[in-house]
């Protein structure tokens, strides 16, 4: 009873408690001299305290509530219904990839002999669970293993390793490729083994299966994702209100904290301030010189420099497929019909489907954000994401007009990044953005 | 006044150029950019205006390009190799299509419009296989001189298959192939035809795109100019020094700002 009875208290009175003092004796960091930037986002601070709480409060998880590990596209909806606290190895990646420590840690899984070409967010989650590294002070051990292969084949390969390490059961979602769109009996199968999974998730929590939890939670998720969506969509105005790069850090609660109320009240709290920047013209950016999309994930170690780097030029990141992959097909989910709503949102989402839908979301993305041009990623550590961009980048300039660069790097890996290359690209690429349209120079300010 | 200059400093190679007020060429120099590239680029440029018969009081800007540009003090203005090696290439053949760049460390294939404006580019990935430093490496090893190599692979009546175009891993193949008394002409046609088929691939990503043009010390190479023209099936123009093609770029630039 005692680790209930703490977690409880933690949870209400002591977390809380110990985050504010915490507030109250930091050292305040001098005013930001970034003058490039629009006013900050008051949300940020709710955001930080939401996800230090969310990771400081893992730790007394054990023993009051059942703890997974979660891929980022597993249908997470399904263990809320069996009140799991949910840690995602992926966004703890990202975390690390920020704080720039995936070298150090990735190094701990590259000692014990992982290749250096396996993923990176891979590396770095058996690095902290070799050597217990990690900046957030302690992540719980789970009592499962949830992933899904939508987002990539090698997550089921990475969780099989740490189901064989943990001893604890490794629960797959797999997912048919969309080669060309979602078939009846591909559906059938996925809903299926959702259904399958119930008896196994009753059996490892100890809780009974809650039909009518499991609606809520469905209702809150598909909440949340319709509030991420508005607050993505609040980008399209000119100037945005702010960029792709603060989406990345407002992305964690919908990754981490879906089909929980405090994402979604979340949400609509920044949606009000985005709003309200909307309506007074306020801008991410104090100049918005051009507006650009991004595609695959952040750069997390770089994420700081380039989005001063962008500003200091005055473009803007407007849109991204990767922070619009939570808004794409999560609100399709429909409590009439859980499990197969749950089954086709998940396996329709971007990395699981063809090429062709991926250049028509593009299409759609740079038409209605009003784009100049395309930044993409090629992640050394995601090749599900990275295939087919030079395809992609060709087929939209040639559709649109669209400029693009592609740059090699990572999401934390930056012993595989090379920043001199990486900038000669990006500037060659501002340059061509600057010398388009009449009387065009190839000078950036 | 009324003159303009163009300062490319690569990792192996500084190039200078001075123009007029009319885009004509005054002088131009190429020196080892070695361990100091400010001191290389003040070098060039001194060679170069020396050459002109002009003061250095007699430029009015000064733009710097390539990977050292940002240790040229002295220059007013930093522009990519993107962007210079488009304006030098569409200078001395309007009607080019794409510019392929093969420099000391890296390779590129730029897109142009009519007027000569970059419409994409796409440059090799970190390593520096199969640039110039490639095939320095390689000369090296067959202890052949760098400039001999064309001449050499041209004359080849067969040619040796080498499977990788990593300096490192090249150079092993090619210790073997020589243990094997391989004859050293069709060891440097194999070692073309690696650089031809990696380059290919990025011109692939662009997309082949009207009249093709070479720009950067590779050029210099007949072998793999020859090798390239028959892979993409239409000739390769090179000007008289495809060396200074990012450097005149460069110098175009400064005049039309200046």
């Amino acid at each position: 009873m005692l680790a209930p009875a703490r977690y409880w208290f933690m949870k209400d009175l002591g977390a809380p408690l110990l985050m504010g003092l915490k507030e109250l004796t930091r050292r305040r960091k001098p005013a930001r001299p970034d003058t490039d930037f629009g006013p900050p986002l008051r949300s940020s601070a709710r955001l930080k305290e939401i996800m230090t709480r969310h990771y400081y409060l893992a730790r007394f998880a054990p023993g009051a509530r059942p703890v997974a590990w979660v891929s980022s596209g597993a249908p997470v909806e399904l263990l809320r219904a069996f009140d799991f606290y949910t840690v995602y190895p992926e966004n703890h990646g990202a975390l690390c990839g920020a704080r720039r420590l995936g070298p150090r840690i990735a190094g701990e899984a590259e000692e014990r002999g992982y290749s250096q070409d396996l993923c990176s967010y891979a590396r770095i989650d058996l690095g902290h669970f070799f050597s217990g590294q990690t900046p957030v002070g302690r992540l719980p051990r789970p009592e499962l293993l949830f992933c899904s292969n939508n987002i990539c084949q090698t997550v089921l390969y990475w969780y099989k390793e740490l189901a064989h390490y943990l001893g604890v059961p490794l629960l797959l979602f797999d997912t048919p490729f969309n080669y060309i769109g979602l078939t009846g009996p591909d559906l059938a199968y996925m809903t299926r083994q959702l259904e399958d999974m119930i008896p196994d998730l009753e059996r490892i929590s100890g809780r009974r299966f809650n039909p009518a939890k499991f609606s809520r939670v469905l209702n809150l998720a598909r909440e949340t994702a319709a509030a991420w969506g508005r607050v993505l969509a609040t980008l399209t105005h000119r100037p945005a209100p702010m960029t792709i790069f603060d989406a990345f850090a407002h992305l964690a609660p919908i990754v981490s904290l879906r089909g929980l109320p405090v994402a979604r009240d979340y949400y609509l709290l920044l949606l009000e301030e985005l709003e309200e920047r909307v309506r007074s013209g306020i801008g991410g950016l104090k100049q918005e010189r051009k507006r650009l999309m991004w595609d695959n994930i952040a750069v997390w170690f770089k994420w700081r420099d380039w989005a001063r780097l962008f500003a200091q030029r005055g473009y803007s990141l407007v849109a991204a497929t990767y922070t619009n992959a939570w808004a794409e097909t999560i609100d399709n989910l429909d409590p009439d019909r859980p499990f197969e709503s749950l089954a086709r949102a998940y396996s329709l989402i971007i990395l699981n489907h063809n090429l062709k839908h991926r250049l028509e979301l593009m299409t759609r993305m740079a038409r209605d954000f009003e784009v100049d041009g395309l930044v993409i990623h090629s992640a050394k550590s995601c090749k599900p994401y990275s295939v087919g961009q030079y395809d992609i980048k060709r087929l939209l300039r040639d559709r649109l007009d669209l400029p693009s660069v592609v740059v090699e790097a990572d999401i934390t890996d930056s012993r595989v990044f090379s920043e001199e290359q990486a900038q000669a690209r990006l500037e060659a690429f501002f340059e061509t953005l600057e010398g388009r349209g009449p009387g065009g120079n190839e000078e950036a300010p | 006044m009324n003159h303009f200059a163009g300062l490319d400093v690569g990792s192996l190679s500084t190039e200078a150029v001075v123009i007029d007020a009319r885009d004509r060429l005054l002088g131009w120099s190429i020196i080892d950019t070695g361990a100091h590239s400010t001191e290389a680029a003040r070098a060039a440029l001194d060679l170069a205006l020396a050459r002109a018969g002009l003061g250095p009081d007699r430029i009015d800007l000064i733009v710097a390009t390539g990977y050292g540009r940002v240790s040229v003090p002295f220059a007013g203005k930093q522009i990519t190799e993107i962007s210079c090696h488009a304006a030098g290439a569409h200078h001395l053949f309007p009607d080019t299509g794409t510019v392929i760049d093969i420099g000391g460390q890296d390779s590129k294939v730029i897109r142009l419009d009519q007027a000569g404006k970059v419409v994409d580019f796409c440059m090799n990935d970190k390593c520096a296989a199969g640039t110039g430093r490639f095939l320095e490496v390689m000369a090296a090893k067959l202890q052949v001189p760098l400039a001999e190599l064309g001449r050499l692979s041209l004359s080849a009546r067969e040619e040796v298959q080498i499977s990788s175009v990593c300096t490192v891993f090249a150079e092993s193949e090619v210790v073997s192939l020589v243990a094997r008394n391989r004859p050293k002409d069709e060891i440097i046609r194999g070692l073309h035809r690696a650089i031809v088929n990696r380059v290919y691939n990025l011109v692939q990503m662009v997309g082949l795109h009207g009249q093709v043009t070479m720009t950067g010390g590779v050029a210099k190479n007949q072998g793999v100019v020859a090798l390239l023209a028959e892979k993409l099936g239409q000739p390769v123009r090179v000007s008289d020094e495809p060396q200074i093609v990012g450097a005149l770029g460069a110098a175009l630039l400064a005049r039309r700002r200046g």
